[in-house]
This record gives C-alpha cells, structure tokens and sequence, in this order.
C-alpha cells in the first residue's frame, strides 16, 4: 500500500498538470473561435469559384478549343503531393491522422511506380518524412496559424511552376478538413489538372444551359481564373487546417484536463481510506491497550 | 419589376449579399458593364476600380481590386480579390499607398524593370480606386491627385 506521503505527491502532480492543460484547452478554445470563423467565411469564395471553373471548363470542352494547359490530362509519370499539416502537436489524433492518409497517398503513387514529389506545409509533416529519409521538393513552415492569403501563393507557384516544366502531371493535396469542433477528417483533393464541380448537382446548379457572353473570351478568363483557383485551393486547406488544428488540440485538453480531475478525484479517495484506516487503527491499538491497563489494574 | 440579387466575396470573406437591388455597375476589364435586371448571362474578368450598386434611389460603392463577375438569372456574383465597402476604406492609408506606389512606379521606370512597374502600377490604380470611393463617401468629387497621377498609367 503506498504511503500517504507518497499520494499526497501524486495528487498534487497531477493538479499541476491539470493546471497546464487546462491552460492549453483555454488558449486553444479562443483561437479555435477564430480560426473556424475565417474557414467559414473563406468557404463562399471557394464555392462560387468552383462553380466557375466547371462552367468555363465544360465551355471551353464543348467549343472543343485547345484546353487550358492546366486542365489537360497527360500521362503521368510524376506526382506531386502537398501535405499541409500543423506545425505543432499536442492536439490528440489530428497529426497521426492525417499524416498516415498522406503516406497512403504517396504509397499508393508510388506502388504505381510513379515518382512522387511532397511539398509539405506545417513543421509536423515535414518533420514526419523527414525522419524517413524522404526529400522534399518544398517546406513552408509558420504560415498555418498566420491565416493570410499571401501565404498561398509561393506554395501555388511551387506546384504550378513544377506542374510546367514536366516534373509532376499530378497534384494531390492532403489537409485535414475542419467538418466541427469535433470532427476532423483527411482530405485529399485533386489539384491538378484541375477537375470542374465534384458532382452533378454543382454543374446543375449553375445552369449548364446558359449561353454566357464571355468578355473578353472563355481561354482569358480561364487563363486569369486558374491560378487562382489553384492559389484559393491551397488557401482554403490552410485555413481548414488551422480550424482543425485548434479545435482538435481543444478537445484533446479538455479531455485531458478532465482525466486529470477524476485521478484527482481517485487519488483523493484512497488518501482518505488510507488516512482513516491509520486512524481506526490508533484508536482500537489506544482502546485495546487502555482496556489491557485496567484489567491488569483490577 | 424584377430585382438583382448582388453577391460579393473574396478569398476571406463574403463582403456583401443584396437583394432587390436595381443596378450594378462595374469596371469589366473590357469596359465599364452596367447590369439591370434580365440582362444576358455575363462572365467577365475585372480590373480594378469601383464598383456601384443602385438600390431604390440609393447608392452604395465599393472598391475592387480585380476580379471576376458572373451574371445569370438575375443574380450576380463577384469574386473579387480584394472589395472593400466605402466605409471601410481608410483614406490616409490609401494616399500613403498610392505615394508608396507611386515612388515605387518612377523607380522602376529609371531602372527599366517592367515586371516592378507592372506592379508598381497595379498597385497604384488600386490604391487610386480606394480614394476615390472614399472621396464618393464624404461627398466630394475628383480630387486634383486623381487627375494628375492618372497621366502616369
């Protein structure tokens, strides 16, 4: 049975360490709020640009003009994947989850025996597949909790650039999507060639049957729209990251922050039985040991 | 009569939803479009500068700084890349931008790099368009500034 001592230690231990985390949960929650308010507010843009790039996309296909070299499919031989990960940890399963659906990514390309580029985004990924040796094509670090579009932009250039000059025909994105406070899930996305809408309801909506007046033409506008979107692809999974990043690291220190105070709570428990076992003891040891003196006395 | 439903987002944000507005001018990059109700589905790129919105007798403007309009079905989105409302252009960072970017345009043309007074000259038609919606606010028109720096684009 431990000592007193020894449980008097242990509780207070963990209080510090409550302590902490509950500290962490606190910073964690107000920077959660802000985070998926901006991730929320972002997601319009995206949408609306989606839908654009289905419309002209599809247009630029029926008026069977040369596509867009950022559309066109080639045969692959390269692919590109961009990992965007949180810089640090501390924020329960998020990392491991979303760093091995980016390893079954770059396994799967490369099981195809096609070279695979990473370029990661966040010091948690990078340092991942650092440690196994892999060579990254790019790193950017720092810019997840920052939350700018700028931030985007080198890391669209990367890729595109890449894209250009042959390196990769193909780019995934890997990021973890914020879908709540609680959920978080791996998302891989297609970056290029870029696809039109993911489902039939999104070209429906925008009206496929619509005869636009394009100014200045369809090849224009795309030629303006594509990077861009590329640039808001990546902006957005930057964004989503963060929100998940925050939320995720919330929930875990309040969990924590909440094991901590039932251990406390268990602790407590035993110190108590422990402390009144001692004092029962005493007192039938005083009990016995005055009834011994009087029969002895008699 | 029918009505124009607006929409304007950037890349952060959603600036603005309207409903029953009545007519929306802006500055496509082919030339100014103005847009009423029924009017043909549009798709256009936009350079930078202000966009109006007229709602029963009233008008609101905006700056942009580029972007694209769609139109179709009497809605209208703009993606724009940057859009800021009139009353939250700060004048004296926007003059304090256009003389950065004026500075920055002359530099560039004595030393002969293009791509910076290419820049240089975005930056500064973008800041002229901040001003201006600020100066549409506080209900004075074309400020000397304007004229004499439009020369230089």
């Amino acid at each position: 049975m431990p000592s007193l001592r020894d449980i008097r230690r242990r509780i207070k231990s963990v209080k510090n360490t409550a302590q902490l985390t509950r500290a962490l949960q606190l910073v964690a929650a107000s920077r959660m709020r802000r985070a998926q308010q901006r991730v929320l507010a972002a997601r319009p843009y995206a949408e609306a640009m989606r839908e654009l790039i289905g419309e002209l996309a599809g247009q630029s296909r029926a008026a069977g003009a040369d596509l867009h070299p950022l559309l066109a499919h080639r045969t692959v031989a390269g692919v590109g994947v961009v990992l965007i990960t949180p810089d640090r940890g501390l924020a329960g399963p998020l990392n491991t989850n979303i760093i091995r659906r980016g390893t079954e990514v770059i396994m799967r390309e490369e099981g195809q025996s096609l070279n695979v580029q990473v370029v990661t985004a966040g010091r948690k990924g990078q340092d991942f597949l650092a440690r196994r040796g892999r060579k990254l094509l790019g790193t950017f670090t720092g810019i997840i909790d920052r939350g700018a579009y700028d931030d985007a932009i080198p890391i669209a250039r990367l890729v595109m650039d890449s894209y250009a000059s042959g390196a990769i025909d193909r780019c995934f994105l890997v990021y973890p999507r914020f879908v709540s406070t609680l959920v978080q899930r791996p998302e891989v996305v297609q970056l290029l060639p870029v696809e039109g809408p993911a489902t039939a309801d999104d070209a429906a909506n925008t009206g496929k049957d619509l005869e636009y007046i394009y100014e200045p033409n369809p090849g224009a506008i795309l030629e303006a729209l594509l990077p861009r979107y590329v640039e808001v692809q990546i902006y957005q999974a930057l964004l989503e990251t963060a929100a998940s990043e925050q939320s995720a690291r919330m929930v875990a220190m309040r969990n924590a922050t909440d094991n901590a105070k039932e251990l406390v709570q268990t602790y407590t428990l035993t110190y108590n039985k422990i402390r009144q076992a001692g004092i029962t003891r005493e007192v039938t040891e005083i009990a016995s040991a005055a009834e011994a003196m009087a029969a002895s006395s008699r | 009569m029918a009505k124009l439903r607006v929409q304007i987002v950037t890349a952060e944000r959603e600036v603005l939803t309207e409903d029953d507005v009545d007519m929306v001018v802006a500055p496509g990059s082919e030339g100014v479009v103005g847009i009423l109700p029924r009017h043909a589905p549009l798709l256009t790129t936009l350079n930078p500068g202000v966009i109006r919105i007229k709602k029963g007798g009233v008008e609101s403007s905006m700056a942009v700084g580029g972007g694209f309009l769609q139109v179709a079905n009497d809605r209208i989105r703009i993606l724009a890349d940057t859009a800021e409302r009139e009353d939250e252009v700060d004048e004296a960072r926007a003059d304090a931008a256009r003389q950065r970017a004026q500075a920055a345009l002359q530099d560039a043309l004595k030393s002969g790099q293009h791509t910076q007074a290419e820049a240089a000259r975005t930056a500064l038609r973008r800041s002229l368009v901040r001003i201006q919606v600020a100066q549409r606010r506080s209900g004075r028109r074309s400020a000397p500034t304007q004229s004499s720096t439009a020369n230089t684009l």
